[in-house]
């Protein structure tokens, strides 16, 4: 195939690839958004096979099929609840990926066209393949930790010990000189070194990250991802995965902008983590102050005589898999005449757009969700707020309460409403460790249980 | 000036464009979909599957050949994978039903 179709046809699958992003500004042509993206993956693939002048069609076929199955497979049997692990596990895929193509044109160079007269790598394409092998190793193994921890493999608590910045800057010094001697002498010794020193900074820089803070770590990974690509695209010279790689990285980029944003805190102050651990004893003094309990029945006389309902799910929905319940409410709701409207908190669930998610998973038609920003000033006129599952991000000491460590953070003000009803299974602190004090407020009535059995029991109750 | 541009000039251009591009474009996703635009990002920056491909093409068995189609098998995970679970939680994004 000629250089220049080829050049063209890279440049069709990444402007087909930008039209599959923009397909998500809305639901309705998302779907196509996506068949776009598929077929841009295509071109590109069928491009690159074709090009490639081989004997090698089977072996290439083979692994292709082998690797798609086991993606089907996956893609058919994952929950809903367990996507943000899913994803995790696929960004560290393309970070092993990044290293193994940069190692395999390390390897053999002449293949990629990256060779001077004498036969040495260049300059540039050492630059660029080192980025690609240090962000794919990085992205690698960030990922696997991101993954235990949401699997929950491994605890949630961020690992945190002392000296534990000082060793990242040094790995990351390290990492920096070694670059400096590689791209002066490409030696194989250096560039392995470089890829073990990666993957070591690749944990030490989540593991301190905890649990409730997944939301900005996978957002961040997915933007390693794509200066990965990026990096090896530069290497390649191909602008299909330059265009790609760019995309993916300000997108999550952006979105880790975008739950920084939403928790009131600095990208550096989240990712140096460790926040949380420590704050849970102050909780304790005020468990001995007087809370209203209600059962299912009483939960179920209130929401019968409401005449507007807001459901404010969290990621304790989607660890008791409440949300069919919690829809199976709604309906029951709106058959009596009750207005029903969700509110989704950006940072709410493990991932972005987890809760948007699982009640679609569940047939909550999406235009009954609303983001905080569109539904926030309704609480005042609303009945009944149904907090489920969440927590720091209702607590109006992040509204009212300088000395609040979550103070400024945004949150729904669910107690504005005139009635909130809130199942939780105990009053342990959220994932900030501060008491809540809108379990004390007179208008807050307490439901303890499982969210998906107490919701049940108001279905059965309504 | 002097000289032809190099060919590294021009990659840069089209990367810090395709930024912009990014940029822009995500801005507008619906927060609603967050969750797939990571899904599909995902599946798209598996595109690097061309750099595992150029790899694994030469007839002779050599490390690079075997790093290429392990890389090859491993992206082509995330490539099925990811664009059929984006399509799976897109088709259950659906309107009230009048």
């Amino acid at each position: 195939m000629p250089a220049n179709l080829a050049a063209l046809l890279y440049l069709t699958s990444a402007v087909l690839f930008i039209l599959a992003l923009r397909g998500l500004s809305n639901p309705e042509s998302a779907r196509l958004g996506n068949v776009f993206g598929i077929i841009g993956m295509a071109v590109a693939i069928l491009t690159t096979v074709l090009g490639a002048r081989t004997a090698a069609y089977g072996e290439m076929a083979l692994a292709i099929a082998a690797g798609g199955a086991a993606g089907l497979v996956i893609a058919f049997r994952i929950k809903m609840a367990a996507m943000p692990q899913l994803v995790a596990a696929f960004h560290s895929l393309v970070g092993l990926a990044a290293v193994l193509v940069a190692a395999a044109a390390f390897y053999h160079p002449a293949a990629y066209g990256i060779v001077d007269a004498l036969g040495q790598i260049r300059t540039p394409s050492r630059v660029e393949m080192s980025l690609g092998v240090v962000i794919g190793a990085v992205t690698f193994t960030g990922s696997i930790v991101a993954f235990t921890r949401l699997q929950g493999i491994i605890s949630g608590d961020p690992v945190v010990f002392r000296g534990q910045h000082a060793l990242n800057v040094v790995i990351g010094a390290i990492i920096v000189l070694l670059l400096g001697t590689f791209v002066h002498t490409p030696s194989t010794d250096v560039f392995w070194v470089v890829t073990l020193l990666a993957l070591v900074l690749g944990v030490t820089l989540v593991a301190p990250i905890g649990g409730a803070d997944m939301p900005v770590v996978i957002s961040m990974l997915n933007s390693y991802s794509g200066w990965a690509a990026a990096g090896i695209g530069f290497t390649l010279e191909n602008s299909a995965l330059i265009v790609t790689g760019a995309l993916v990285g300000s997108s999550g980029a952006i979105l880790s902008y975008i739950m920084c944003r939403a928790m009131n805190r600095s990208f550096l102050s989240v990712i140096l983590g460790g926040f949380g651990g420590e704050a849970a004893a102050q909780a304790v003094r005020a468990a001995d102050r007087a809370v209203t309990a209600g059962s299912a029945e009483d939960a179920a006389f209130i929401l019968k005589n409401a005449s507007s309902v807001i459901i404010v799910p969290g990621y304790g929905m989607a660890v008791a898999q409440a949300q069919h319940a919690v829809r199976d409410m709604a309906e029951a709701l709106k058959r009596r005449g009750v207005h029903v409207a969700y509110a989704i908190h950006p940072v709410a669930g493990r991932m972005p757009g987890h809760m948007n998610v699982l009640l679609a998973e569940a047939n909550v038609p999406y235009d009954e969700v609303f983001a905080l920003e569109q539904i926030d000033s309704e609480f005042q006129a609303t009945d009944v707020a149904y907090v489920i599952g969440a927590n720091d991000i209702t607590n109006p000491a992040a509204r009212d309460d300088p000395s609040s460590p979550i103070y400024g953070m945004p949150i729904l003000d669910v107690d504005r409403a005139k009635t909130v009803l809130f199942v939780k299974r105990s009053l342990a602190p959220g994932y900030a460790g501060i008491d809540n004090g809108l379990f004390y407020k007179p208008n807050t009535m307490m439901l303890f249980g499982d969210a998906k059995k107490m919701t049940e029991e108001i279905v059965k109750a309504l | 000036m002097q000289g032809a541009v190099d060919p590294l000039v021009f990659q840069l251009s089209i990367f810090v464009l395709a930024v912009f591009v990014g940029y822009y474009v995500v801005w507008s996703v619906t927060p609603a979909l967050h969750t797939p635009l990571m899904s599909v990002t995902n599946a798209i920056s598996s595109v690097i599957i061309v750099g595992a491909l150029i790899a694994a093409a030469p007839a002779a068995m050599t490390q690079s050949k075997i790093l290429g189609l392990v890389a090859t098998a491993l992206v082509a995970v995330n490539i099925f994978g990811g664009f059929a679970v984006t399509q799976r939680m897109l088709v259950m994004f659906r309107k009230r039903k009048p």
